[in-house]
Formats: C-alpha cells, sequence, structure tokens
C-alpha cells in the first residue's frame, strides 16, 4: 500500500513586501508518512516547520511541488475549496497556542461540536450532544466543563477541547505544531501522554512538531530535521538521535540534556548568525557560516540528501556520512566569511 | 439566557457609572415611546399672550418666542431626535462594518476599494459633508439620517476592518477552516462577532455624535423643519432670545440634547462588557 501522505519537493516562497525577492520558508521539502506511523520536525525557531505543516494540512497554497494524500493528490485543491474536500475531515490539526485556536465566543462544546455539525455525517449530527460528550470523555475533559468559554478553562483543559475537535472526525493524519510548549510543564506529561494514548486507539498517523528533543524520541518513529527551509536530516528516531549525520542535528542533539550522564555529549555551540531565508543562493549550504565543519566546498555545492549506512537514513552534507569527515566541533576546517566567535 | 440576566446584573453592579447610563437610557426609550402622552400641553398649540414666560407651576420648563410649552416640546421631540440617530447609526454600523470587515477579511482589491472610500469621505469636514448632502437631495427626514449615516461610515468601515484584521490570522480562524468553514462563514460566524465589543463601544459614542449632528443640521436650518419640536432647532430659536435674559427657551432642549449625549458616551463601556463572554464570570 503507498504511503498514507506522499510530499513531494514541497516549496513555500513568501513575497517581501515592497520586493521582487521571496521569503523560501520551505525550500524543496520531500517526505512520507506511513499509515499508523508517527513522525516528528524538529528544528530551530522560523526554519519553516508552521508553513510546512500549513502546506500539509491544506490552510496554505503551495508554491511549487505534490502533496498527495491516500493517492490522491490534494496540494493542487485551493484551501477554500479543500474545505469540501473529502480529505478534509482526515487531515486536522493541534494548535501550538489552545488559547488562540480556540473562539472566545464559542463553549467548549460549540468548539468540538463544530466540525461534527459542518462535516460530519447525519448520524453523528443527528447525535450531537452523545457525540461531543463522548470526545469529551476521549480526552479527558470533565462534561461539565462543556458549557465554559476558553477564558473559564485552564491552558490544558483548553488543549484537551482542541484535541477533542481536532479528532471528532476521526482523522486519519494529526497534525500536531508544538501541542504542549505554551503549556505549563507540569501539564505537558499529561498531554503527551493523552496523545500517545489516542493515537494508539485511534490508529492515527502523526506529524509532530517539536523543539523538545527528547519528546520527539519518545513519541515518534521517525524523525525529520529542518533547518533554513530544508530538510537536512531525515531517518528512524533512535538513528538520528543516537547518531547524527548532519552537524546541524549534533549540534542540535549536544544541547540537550541527556538522560544518562554517560551519554551526554560535549556541547558544540553554534557560533555566527543563520543566513537569510530570504533568496538564499542556491549552491551554499544552508548551514554555512554556523557549520563548525563548513569548508570553501559547502559555499560552491549545495549539499542534497544522501543515504548512510542505515536503512533509510538521509543527511544533506558533505561529509555527513564519509569516512574521514572533519572532526566535529573541531572548527579546524572553517573556510573564510563567517562572523568571528 | 438566565445566564445572560444573571451576567447583566454583575456588570451593571461592579460599575455604577453604566448602570447610571442604562438608567438614564432606559428612560429616554421610554420617553420616546410615551413621551407625547406625558406632555402637559400641545407641543404644536402657540399663544402669544403666554409668550416668552419663564419656567413657572403651570410651565415648568417655560414658554417660548410664540407661546409653546417647552417641557411639551422637550418631551415629544425625544422620539424624533432618537430615532434619527439610532436609525443613522444602525445604518452605518451596518454598512460600514460590512465594507470594512470584508475588506480587512479578503485584503486585496476589496480592500483598496473599501479604503478608498472611506478615505475619500473623511477627506471632507464631515459636518460641511452632511450639510452639502442634506442640501443637495432636499430637506427631508430620510436624507438626514441617510447623511448622518454616510459620514460615520467611515469610522465603522475603518474600526471593523482594523479589528478584524488583527483576527483574521488568529488560531482559530485557521481551526474554523479545518472544521469545515468556509470563508463567508469565517467571517461572519467565528471572527466578526468577536470584534462586536470594541465597536459597541464606537457605536454608543456616534450615537452621541448623531444626534448632535442632527441637532446642528437643524440648527443651521437644513434639518427637521419648524414648527417640529426638535432638540436642535429649539436651542436655534433660543439662542436669539438668550440676550435678551430668556435663557429657559435654549437651555432646557440644550440639556436634553447633553444628557443624551452624555448617556451614550457613557453606555459604550458597558455595552461591550455586557457582550463581551470574556468578561463573563
Ligand atoms: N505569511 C507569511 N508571510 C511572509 N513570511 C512568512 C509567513 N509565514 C511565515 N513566514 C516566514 O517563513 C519563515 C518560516 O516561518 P515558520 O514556518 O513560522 O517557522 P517555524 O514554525 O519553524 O518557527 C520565517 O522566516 C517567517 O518569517
Ligand atoms: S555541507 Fe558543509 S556547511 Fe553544510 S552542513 Fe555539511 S559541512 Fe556544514
Ligand atoms: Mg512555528
Amino acid at each position: 500500500m503507498s504511503a498514507l501522505l506522499d510530499v513531494r519537493a514541497l516549496t513555500k516562497r513568501f513575497p517581501v513586501r515592497g520586493s521582487e525577492r521571496r521569503v523560501h520558508a520551505v525550500d524543496d521539502v520531500s517526505f512520507t508518512i506511513e499509515r499508523g506511523e508517527s513522525v516528528g520536525l524538529v528544528g530551530e525557531s522560523g526554519c519553516g516547520k508552521s508553513t510546512l505543516v500549513r502546506l500539509v494540512t491544506r490552510l496554505l497554497d503551495p508554491s511549487d511541488g505534490r502533496i498527495v494524500f491516500a493517492g490522491r493528490d490534494v496540494g493542487v485543491i485551493p484551501p477554500a475549496q479543500f474545505t469540501h474536500a473529502p480529505e478534509r475531515r482526515l487531515i486536522q490539526m493541534v494548535f501550538q497556542d489552545p488559547a488562540d485556536s480556540l473562539n472566545p465566543r464559542f463553549t467548549a462544546f460549540d468548539t468540538i461540536a463544530e466540525p461534527l455539525r459542518r462535516l460530519g455525517t447525519p448520524a453523528q449530527r443527528a447525535a450531537l450532544a452523545d457525540h461531543v460528550a463522548e470526545l469529551a470523555d476521549l480526552v479527558g475533559l470533565p462534561r461539565e466543563l462543556l458549557g465554559r468559554f476558553p477564558h473559564q478553562l485552564s491552558g490544558g483543559q483548553q488543549q484537551r477541547v482542541g484535541i477533542a475537535r481536532a479528532i471528532a472526525l476521526r482523522p486519519r493524519l494529526l497534525v500536531l505544531d508544538e501541542p504542549t510548549s505554551a503549556l505549563d510543564v507540569s501539564v505537558q506529561a499529561t498531554i503527551l501522554h493523552l496523545l500517545a494514548e489516542l493515537r494508539d486507539r485511534l490508529g492515527m498517523s502523526y506529524l509532530f512538531v517539536s523543539h523538545d528533543l527528547n519528546l520527539v524520541r519518545l513519541l515518534t518513529d521517525r524523525v525529520l530535521v529542518m533547518y533554513l527551509g530544508k530538510i537536512v536530516e531525515s531517518g528512524r528516531s533512535e538513528e538520528v538521535f543516537d547518531r547524527p549525520a548532519h552537524p546541524y542535528t549534533r549540534a542540535l542533539m549536544s544541547a540537550v540534556p541527556a538522560p544518562d550522564p554517560a551519554a551526554r555529549r560535549a556541547r558544540i555551540a553554534l557560533v555566527g548568525e543563520p543566513r537569510s531565508p530570504i533568496d538564499p543562493p542556491p549552491t551554499v549550504c544552508r548551514f554555512h557560516g554556523r557549520c563548525p565543519d563548513g569548508v570553501e566546498r559547502c559555499t560552491r555545492e549545495m549539499p542534497v540528501l544522501r543515504p548512510g549506512p542505515a536503512a533509510d537514513h538521509l543527511a544533506a552534507c558533505h561529509f555527513g556520512f564519509a569516512v574521514g569527515a572533519p572532526a566535529q566541533g573541531s572548527g579546524a576546517r572553517r573556510s573564510g566569511g563567517e562572523p568571528a566567535a | 439566557m438566565s445566564a445572560l440576566l444573571r451576567h447583566g446584573r454583575y456588570v451593571l453592579g461592579e460599575n455604577p457609572v453604566t448602570a447610571v447610563a442604562f438608567g438614564l437610557f432606559v428612560v429616554l426609550i421610554l420617553l420616546a415611546l410615551v413621551g407625547p402622552s406625558l406632555a402637559p400641553h400641545d407641543p404644536l398649540a402657540s399663544d402669544t399672550a403666554r409668550k416668552l414666560e419663564p419656567p413657572s407651576a403651570r410651565y415648568w420648563f417655560g414658554t417660548d418666542q410664540v407661546g409653546r410649552d417647552i417641557l411639551s416640546r422637550v418631551l415629544v421631540a425625544t422620539r424624533l431626535d432618537l430615532a434619527i440617530s439610532l436609525s443613522a447609526v444602525t445604518l452605518s454600523f451596518v454598512v460600514g462594518s460590512g465594507l470594512g470587515a470584508s475588506a480587512g477579511f479578503f485584503g486585496g482589491w476589496t480592500d483598496r476599494i473599501v479604503t478608498r472610500v472611506t478615505d475619500t469621505i473623511m477627506a471632507f469636514p464631515l459636518f460641511v459633508l452632511a450639510m452639502a448632502i442634506v442640501a443637495a437631495l432636499g430637506n427631508t427626514l430620510a436624507n438626514i439620517v441617510y447623511a448622518t449615516a454616510i459620514i460615520n461610515l467611515p469610522f465603522y468601515a475603518r474600526m471593523a476592518r482594523a479589528e478584524v484584521n488583527v483576527r483574521r490570522e488568529a488560531g482559530f480562524v485557521e481551526a474554523a477552516r479545518l472544521s469545515g468553514n468556509g470563508s463567508a462563514r469565517i467571517l461572519t460566524v467565528h471572527v466578526f462577532p468577536n470584534c462586536l465589543p470594541p465597536m459597541m463601544v464606537q457605536a454608543s459614542l456616534n450615537l452621541g455624535w448623531a444626534i448632535l449632528n442632527a441637532a446642528g443640521l437643524s440648527f443651521i436650518g437644513l434639518g427637521v423643519r419648524p414648527p417640529t419640536p426638535e432638540w436642535g432647532i429649539m436651542v436655534a430659536e433660543g439662542a436669539a432670545f438668550i440676550v435678551s435674559g430668556e435663557w429657559w427657551i435654549a437651555l432646557f432642549p440644550g440639556l436634553a440634547l447633553m444628557l443624551a449625549v452624555f448617556c451614550f458616551n457613557l453606555l459604550g463601556d458597558g455595552l461591550r462588557d455586557l457582550i463581551d463572554p470574556r468578561r463573563r464570570t
């Protein structure tokens, strides 16, 4: 069977106000998500994660590339028409900021009922109250809170409402854009636990965006590492986390407090400013200038994703899996041009 | 419904100024409804023998230059003044916020046209524009309402545009799209109702302004025509007598006008609190 989601060479460029230039928010990105699979998407703020998930959830029009969902190219359907496409109910999303994602004038009940009212089957609409109550139970929201407005709920309760809305139509792909980063640390764990449980119960695929690499490792089967609009590394989560091949992934990993002190890596500090996402030169590695391993070749030739020794593990660096790659963090082979540390 | 009543009581209880404004508003509405039957005398009947009488037990507010009872005229005028301002404000609220909300939501050429129209209106001194419209279209009640509505329109259009603009990319708008709402529904059901609370403040401030505008038109002879009782005309007619000491002719309709403007201006914040669920406990 083909993959549930097959994204090919997806590209999104935003015009820069008052000029011909473009922000390359998502640049030639390809990946797949299998049925029931959880895929993590990591990368620093501004690298294009939200733009990528908005393309996949069809809230934004791609500039180029294809989004094939369950065998159909849905990328060509304009967002306004996608509202009425049969795939609409199958691709849903949980937002980063639960307060912002709930209509202040809708009670929890109305918010959860909205997708059922708009896109539900006649049977679902007939037994709306029962369905909403069931969904509340499913996400652990006390039924007596259904009459409340968002401002009368805690952050964790708000996010439960957001999750109930997202799973109301039993989507096959649930996109989670940093679903816990706006919540108190104490609530994060319970929400993540809930998400893991729901995935197993409902058999959904997840595209899980997060800053927190430990979470991604725990919750996902595969991970995509993004840097300035491009996927720079992808592979099975343990593989990528245990043997990161791209200098950027290595730097990310070194910043994570590892649970096991023996496994703790020397921290790789990234120096220099990231490159501008506005019309970046097509032949220069996007990480060049911050990369501790960058050499002159990296300014002449854009590295492409290439497979390593492990199945399914790809990295876009000239020296990623290469024997005799520059020692990590050495900085000895830095080419000129980057700002001094 | 009972929750709404409880909320209403809460808002009024928390805020005595709002309570006073609401009380005044209720009085104004009642006067508009039953004013004519409360009037002790015929507001149009002149009696030259009793002209320019100062306030007395018989004529509480005195009589004017042709001997009409000022109290009766002030009471009867309430209906007309409120009707003009309420219908003008309603009209410009509906049209202006519809245009502004579409401009803010859809952007592009819709936005450019609406912005151009509102900027053009705003380029005129607004009262002069209202005068010109009434002078050109004819001195009828409907034209006074239209003129007042047109000069108020840019405020609503601009405000709705700005309020919609800050919400059009909110998470709940994207969520509404994921839930199967089309653009029109997102705007009317999800975005616009959230813009209502701040717009209510503007609407009630505008009511005061609309009353003044209608009275102003009458004052310069372009609005309601004598001998119809209307606060603006009465102030205009009375103004000439202030120098000769007959202050009551202009004072009482002027006070009524001021009270109405005062009431609407105070009402705004209370109205916002009433319709904003976030202020609900
Ligand atoms: N609507 C937009 N118009 C113009 N630029 C945008 C828009 N949305 C995002 N961008 C730009 O695209 C890049 C990626 O942003 P985003 O996808 O939000 O990143 P992330 O979610 O990883 O923090 C940023 O440089 C951002 O400024
Ligand atoms: S290609 Fe060069 S600059 Fe880019 S990540 Fe690899 S070593 Fe660093
Ligand atoms: Mg983001």
